[in-house]
């Protein structure tokens, strides 16, 4: 098994891919925390645990999820909604949830603002402008959310959760595979579950911002 | 993506930035007469562009974007030069290809197409410079003339390679003299129309883009064409201001000055006479389906 650890960074410029470093993708039922695949059970309390110690917890929902291009995106789309309510209503004061789209993957100059959409070219100016110190992906496409997840463990010092609907992601601090409706439910349930017993991050640890 | 799939999941419709919800709620997608007249009345399928102040191709892209007849079911193919700068900014599915691999890809990609939504119209567009078109992707331009692929080729001619300073291409006329090309051109511009029209084009047009109106008729026919026939081509010239010497208000009257009918861009057209039964055709449909909504209308 190998002794690389998917951890927050800033790791260096470069960090090297996951899969490179030995670290496997879990199978059906399984999740994987840094690089350890784990029981699916133990990742849906060990996210909302970090989403709830987070600072500025934040959901960065992808082109597969914010376009309804069939009826389970649009589904998919309402459990989203759902999870940053909840974490809204979990969270304590200091603490600031936050929704950011990805729309889109294209480069797009001088156009976009990267504190109000987040782009897998420069994720991140989205995660330092905002302060973000824990982040979901969701609805991204995989090699889009493969390059997001390691410049910002490159860069920053962000935990990364990635709500994958395929097979997973190595390069993510924590990540669950075959994501549904279903799946992004349960996590709400468990943000609740755990809301009141996990304390802030809001005085001692540095946020996600550095640079 | 259909049309009908261009609609944002109602949850999540506030956080989209608001060039998106413009896009779904005033975009011209799946409108049939959809024209150059669009613009400034709804929303554009090109954002700010990164091109020169005052650059004619942005002109170009903006008519168009404006004209394509199937925007939601077209897919564009690029090449390297100023044209890659743009296509980030446009809401029209894209490929970028390698430097003058754009008519291979284009070839490929209007089969695979062709096989995956049999029941549905794609059309495919090749976008791209003089110097992918002529100089370093013109066997692959050629080679996809004879097959007889089923898409449109439109060469944004500014006759050098100007985004890595002025280089010469084989579209700079004769004489010329660039920043990077000092001896100046020794041989002709390379009659490509000519070559489009011999290697097997249906519909070949040479002209600059300052008549919104003719790049709108262009455009629509040598798509159409493109879609039932075979390939079609088009040469607009589009001149870089900055590497003749112009102003940034000058590109119009360059184009003007270039498209007299002894200037190298007078409007030249050629269409095969299956494409021009073609033409006829849509033109006698186009003409029923006014007469119908006009009386449509008297009767309301």
């Amino acid at each position: 098994m190998s002794q690389y650890r998917v951890l927050p960074g800033p790791e260096h410029f470069l960090p090297p891919a996951a899969a490179s470093m030995g670290v496997y993708l879990p199978n059906p039922g399984e999740a994987h925390i840094n690089g350890v695949i784990a029981p699916e059970e133990k990742a849906y309390e060990e996210a909302a645990r970090q989403f709830l110690m987070a600072k500025v917890p934040t959901i960065f929902p992808g082109p597969l999820v914010l376009w309804a291009w069939n009826e389970k995106a649009a589904k998919k789309a309402t459990a989203i909604r759902h999870l940053y309510n909840t974490l809204k209503e979990c969270v304590q004061p200091g603490q600031k949830p936050m929704l950011i789209p990805m729309p889109d993957y294209r480069p797009k100059y001088p156009k976009i603002n990267p504190e109000v959409e987040i782009n897998p070219n420069h994720p991140n100016l989205t995660i330092w402008h905002n302060k973000i110190d824990c982040c979901m992906f969701v609805g991204v496409h995989c090699h889009q959310a493969n390059l997001s997840l390691k410049i910002i463990r490159g860069g920053t010092s962000c935990y990364t959760i990635a709500m994958c609907a395929q097979a997973g992601h190595e390069d993510a601090m924590l990540s669950f595979r075959d994501a549904s409706v279903e799946k992004i439910m349960k996590l709400a349930d468990w943000v609740k579950k755990l809301k009141g017993t996990v304390q802030p991050r809001l005085a001692t640890a540095k946020n996600g911002a550095s640079s | 993506m259909s049309k009908e799939r261009i609609k944002i999941s109602e949850d999540l419709y506030d956080i989209m930035p608001s060039d998106y919800q413009d896009l779904v709620k005033s975009a011209t997608y799946g409108k049939e007469d959809r024209g150059w007249k669009d613009i400034g009345n709804s929303k554009e399928l090109i954002e700010q562009h990164s091109l020169c102040a005052g650059c004619p191709e942005s002109m170009a892209f903006r008519y168009i974007l404006a004209s394509l007849p199937n925007p939601e079911d077209t897919v564009m193919v690029g090449s390297t030069g100023c044209t890659s700068l743009v296509f980030p900014m446009v809401a029209v599915h894209n490929i970028h290809s390698l430097f003058g691999n754009q008519n291979a890809i284009a070839s490929g990609l209007k089969r695979a197409l062709s096989v995956r939504f049999p029941d549905r119209v794609k059309d495919v567009v090749v976008l791209a410079g003089d110097g992918a078109t002529v100089d370093i992707g013109l066997d692959m331009t050629l080679q996809a003339w004879f097959r007889q692929e089923k898409f449109t080729t439109i060469c944004f001619d500014n006759e050098l390679y100007a985004n890595t300073g002025g280089q010469e291409s084989g579209l700079m006329q004769k004489g010329f003299v660039a920043k990077m090309a000092p001896v100046g051109k020794l041989f002709d511009k390379v009659r490509l129309p000519e070559i489009a029209r011999e290697s097997g084009c249906h519909y070949v047009v040479n002209c600059t883009v300052s008549k919104p109106s003719l790049v709108e008729k262009v455009i629509r026919n040598a798509v159409h064409i493109a879609r039932e026939i075979g390939p079609t081509y088009l040469q607009l010239y589009t001149p870089c201001i900055l590497e003749i010497g112009k102003n940034s208000m000058e590109g119009l009257q360059e184009m003007r000055d270039s498209e007299k009918p002894t200037e190298r861009f007078a409007y030249k057209e050629y269409i095969s006479e299956p494409a021009k039964q073609l033409l006829a055709e849509m033109a006698a449909k186009d003409k029923e389906r006014k007469a119908a909504a006009k009386q449509l209308a008297g009767q309301a």
